[in-house]
């Protein structure tokens, strides 16, 4: 979802857990065998509840024909996978998913670009130029979706945008009037800029926070040895933030893949249309929107497994801190 | 000479993007305090100078902000308390007890995460439609309790893992029972924990948007995200009231950030603050 999604706070930047490296935590047998499941019933309980029931009915009913008509009363047949069957049939929604996946893809490479080089550029400023730029990028950092969604269609206003006023003031630019979200390609390009601009925080202060946990000593020892700074950064310092960097290029394609909200209040403020759809807004218009729940959860079956390949090296990284 | 003549270079850069990063957040705040008449001039105004409060006037008493803050408060504080009760007792489970099924449960908790809200909301929609919840604030709070718990878990772990059992044990010797240990020993040294996990949480669900905007349609159950978006898209259908919707967002964004300046705060407490020195 949005800023700020800390499971992996804890991955990259809390090192509480291995602050003291070499001693592994302890865990007892309870006297009681019955105790550690009673704490965790209440957890279970609300996930089985708020997840795995609406889950559940998710997987049936992306089985059956469940449209208008089952709405007020009908049967809902079992059709199995006709639902699956014909969305992987519809052009269209191969279309959107092409379009969903390459939006992840490049906002996802363009955070982690701009976000590398932030950190690079932290630890070369000093002190207080570095501490200025972390406190503007917490300052996006803490911005509400709803709130950047509306201050960037602020920005951008056709009629009296900030943005559009300074590139007029380039020389032979004249951007008056012009409307940034007409055009498809130009509406993912400001929805992919919005979320680059509030999620190279987290990147950056991330690899930033990386960065330092390179001992300098390592450094000074290459360049005794004569490695240019560019050896330096690409042999020694690339190869051991190499872990951080791969679980938030993988965080960020997971959070990159869910753009719902964005895209959906992007629309409510600019243009409206399949064209301007990910899957996010998609699935909502075939769901709430026409009522065609069998064909949404069906859809919304695929995102997830989509999700779940993106995500099982993610998984894997975070069983390995577990162990730890 | 090299080396002073690049770090004045990178400092340079340093503040330029600064401004960058933080100009969006900065226009916000300074267009909320300009006059309708300024804010559709033809030239921007790029500081608040003969500012008004009008707009933040305007934007509380001519639209329900208070019932949307007041929504936002109810969802805000059922949702935290449960969650922080449930997450706790789940990761005192996880990380002082060997059991079976705890590598289930922790794969479960991580899993859960990685869930997109668009692949869920259809059926989560229907669940709470079915139960007739819709518009209630218990109907959007178990929808929150559930997506919150899980990261509230994992991340309470490391802070409770980080209270070496021996100290538990310790005490137990000494005559408390394993709640006593508990409340006297642990309790204390994860409070910084459950204040970070508390306020992250506080943020999300303070933000949260996609399922509110399809579980609480009516106007009179909306928290303040939706809010939002409705003076937003009510405006934008004449000629958007610029000034207003952005101190609309400011009212929403403010509570956000400070919270967020004191929980990074708290986070570098709980990396530094060695609680247990022996």
């Amino acid at each position: 979802m949005s800023i700020v999604e800390p499971p992996d706070l804890d991955t990259v930047e809390d090192p509480s857990p291995s602050d003291a490296p070499t001693r592994r935590p302890r865990r007892v047998r309870a006297r009681s065998p019955k105790l550690p499941y009673a704490l965790v019933v209440p957890a279970v309980g609300v996930l089985i509840v708020g997840l795995a029931y609406p889950m559940g009915w998710q997987i049936l009913n992306s089985m059956r024909e469940y449209g208008l008509p089952q709405q007020f009363g009908a049967d809902a047949p079992w059709i199995w996978f006709a639902n699956y069957t014909s969305l992987l049939g519809d052009g269209f929604f191969w279309r959107v998913v092409v379009r969903s996946l390459v939006f992840m893809a490049g906002t996802a490479f363009a955070t982690m670009a701009i976000g590398i080089l932030l950190a690079l550029l932290m630890k070369a400023a000093p002190r207080w130029a570095r501490l200025t730029l972390q406190m503007a990028l917490l300052l996006a950092w803490a911005m509400p979706i709803v709130a950047q969604m509306t201050v960037f269609s602020w920005l951008i206003d056709p009629r009296n945008g900030v943005l559009n006023y300074l590139l007029t003031q380039l020389p032979g630019i004249d951007m008056t009037g012009h409307n940034w979200l007409e055009e498809p390609l130009s509406f993912f390009f400001v929805a992919a800029a919005i979320i680059t601009w509030a999620s190279v925080p987290f990147v950056a202060i991330s690899v930033y926070a990386a960065l330092t946990q390179v001992s300098d000593e390592v450094l000074e020892a290459a360049k005794l040895d004569g490695a240019s700074s560019r050896q330096a950064l690409m042999y020694i310092i690339m190869p051991i933030i190499r872990p951080v960097l791969i679980i938030l290029l993988l965080l960020q394609f997971i959070w990159d893949l869910r753009v719902y909200a964005q895209i959906q209040l992007l629309q409510d403020f600019g243009p409206k249309g399949d064209d301007y759809d990910l899957l996010g807004t998609y699935i909502y218009g075939l769901g709430i929107g026409q009522g065609r729940f069998g064909l949404a959860a069906a859809a919304a079956m695929i995102v997830l497994l989509i999700t779940l390949c993106v995500s099982g090296f993610y998984v894997r990284e975070l069983l390995r801190e577990d162990a730890r | 000479m090299r080396s002073s003549v690049k770090r004045a270079l990178a400092a340079f850069a340093a503040v330029v993007i600064a401004i960058i990063w933080a100009f969006p957040v900065y226009w916000m705040i300074n267009s909320s305090f300009l006059t309708p008449l300024t804010i559709s001039g033809l030239e921007p105004t790029f500081l608040p100078f003969g500012g008004t409060l009008k707009n933040y006037q305007e934007v509380t008493t001519e639209t329900p902000f208070f019932e949307a803050l007041t929504m936002s408060i109810m969802v805000v504080a059922v949702a935290l308390v449960v969650c922080l009760t449930f997450a706790t007792l789940g990761a005192l489970a996880i990380s002082r007890f060997r059991f079976r099924g705890r590598k289930t449960f922790v794969l479960t908790v991580i899993l859960v995460q990685m869930l997109p809200a668009e692949a869920m909301f259809i059926a989560q929609f229907k669940m709470i439609s079915g139960l007739g919840l819709l518009n209630s604030l218990v109907g959007v709070s178990i929808i929150y309790v559930a997506m919150v718990v899980p990261f509230t878990i994992w991340m309470l772990r490391g802070f409770v893992t980080g209270v070496p059992i021996e100290l538990e044990e310790a005490a137990m010797v000494d005559g408390c029972t394993r709640i006593q240990a508990f409340r006297r020993i642990t309790f204390p040294l994860i409070a910084p924990g459950l204040v970070a996990s508390g306020v992250f949480a506080f943020i999300q669900v303070w933000n949260e948007f996609a399922l509110a905007s399809i579980l609480l349609t009516d106007d009179d159950a909306q928290t303040l995200p939706l809010w939002l978006r409705d003076i937003a898209q009510q405006s934008n259908l004449g000629a958007p009231e610029w000034g207003q919707i952005m101190a609309g967002s400011v009212l929403v964004a403010v509570p956000v950030i400070i919270f967020f300046v004191i929980v990074q705060g708290r986070m570098a407490q709980g990396l530094v603050g060695g609680a247990v020195k022996g």
